[in-house]
C-alpha cells in the first residue's frame, strides 16, 4: 500500500489527512492520480489540477512511486 | 532564517535579524489579511501548511535568490492557523549592499513563496461560509 498525505481542499473533500491505495512499486503520479479518482470519488472535481509531491518535490506525471517514497496530494497553493 | 509558526510574527526582530554592516539596504515584506476580496467581506483567514516540503521549498527559494542577487542576510517567516484581520500572515526580510537588489530579492522571494511554497489560506466570510483558496494553476516552474 502507498500512503499518501492529502492538505486542504483535498483533505476535506475525502475527509481524511491519511490515504493509503493499493501499490506495486514503479506505479506511476498519474497512476496515483487515477487510483484516487477512483476510490475517492469526491476528489473529481479537483483531480484536473491536484498537484502530488514526492519527497519533498513537486512530481510530474511520470515519475514512478515506491511504497517506501513520502507522498502528498494537494490543490494548488495559496500562502502568502 | 527560515520559520513556519503559530505564533505571531515579530517582523522587527526578524527585520533586526538581517541588518549587518555589509548592506546598505534592508527590505521587509509584509503579507497582511485583508478584509474586501472581489466585493466580499473577510472576517478571518486560516492557514495551513506541509511543514516539511515547506521549509524545503522556502530553503530552494533562498538558495535561487542568492544565484541571482548579492544577498548578505533573509530572513523568511510564515503563519500558520487562524488569523484575524489585519495579522500579518507572511514576512519576508532581506538585506543586500544597494536597494536595487534587495528590492529585487525581496519580490522574487515574496512572488516565488505564493507559487510553490505548499500552504493554503482558508476564507472565513462574513456570512458565515467558509471556502479553500486555490488559485487556477499548473505545476508550479522549477525555480
Amino acid at each position: 500500500m502507498l500512503t499518501v498525505k492529502l492538505f486542504a481542499k483535498a483533505r476535506d473533500l475525502v475527509g481524511s489527512p491519511i490515504i493509503q491505495i493499493p501499490w506495486s512499486d514503479g506505479d506511476t503520479v498519474g497512476r496515483l492520480k487515477l487510483a484516487l479518482s477512483e476510490r475517492h470519488p469526491s476528489l473529481l472535481p479537483l483531480v484536473p489540477r491536484l498537484l502530488v509531491a514526492v519527497n519533498n518535490d513537486y512530481a510530474p506525471d511520470s515519475l514512478k512511486v515506491r511504497t517506501s517514497d513520502e507522498v502528498a496530494c494537494f490543490p494548488p497553493v495559496s500562502g502568502g | 532564517m527560515i520559520l513556519l509558526t503559530q505564533d505571531a510574527i515579530d517582523y522587527h526582530a526578524l527585520t533586526e535579524s538581517v541588518r549587518s554592516p555589509n548592506s546598505g539596504a534592508v527590505v521587509l515584506f509584509l503579507g497582511t489579511v485583508r478584509e474586501m476580496t472581489g466585493g466580499r467581506r473577510t472576517v478571518a483567514l486560516d492557514y495551513e501548511g506541509y511543514p516539511e516540503m515547506a521549509q524545503a521549498k522556502l530553503a530552494e527559494l533562498e538558495t535561487a535568490a542568492r544565484e541571482r542577487w548579492p544577498i548578505d542576510r533573509v530572513g523568511i517567516v510564515h503563519r500558520l492557523g487562524h488569523l484575524e484581520l489585519g495579522e500579518i500572515s507572511v514576512a519576508v526580510a532581506v538585506s543586500c549592499p544597494h536597494r536595487q537588489q534587495a528590492f529585487e530579492a525581496g519580490k522574487f522571494l515574496i512572488d516565488e513563496l505564493k507559487v510553490s511554497v505548499p500552504i493554503w489560506k482558508k476564507e472565513n466570510w462574513d456570512d458565515g461560509s467558509t471556502e479553500w483558496v486555490h488559485p487556477s494553476g499548473e505545476l508550479p516552474p522549477p525555480v
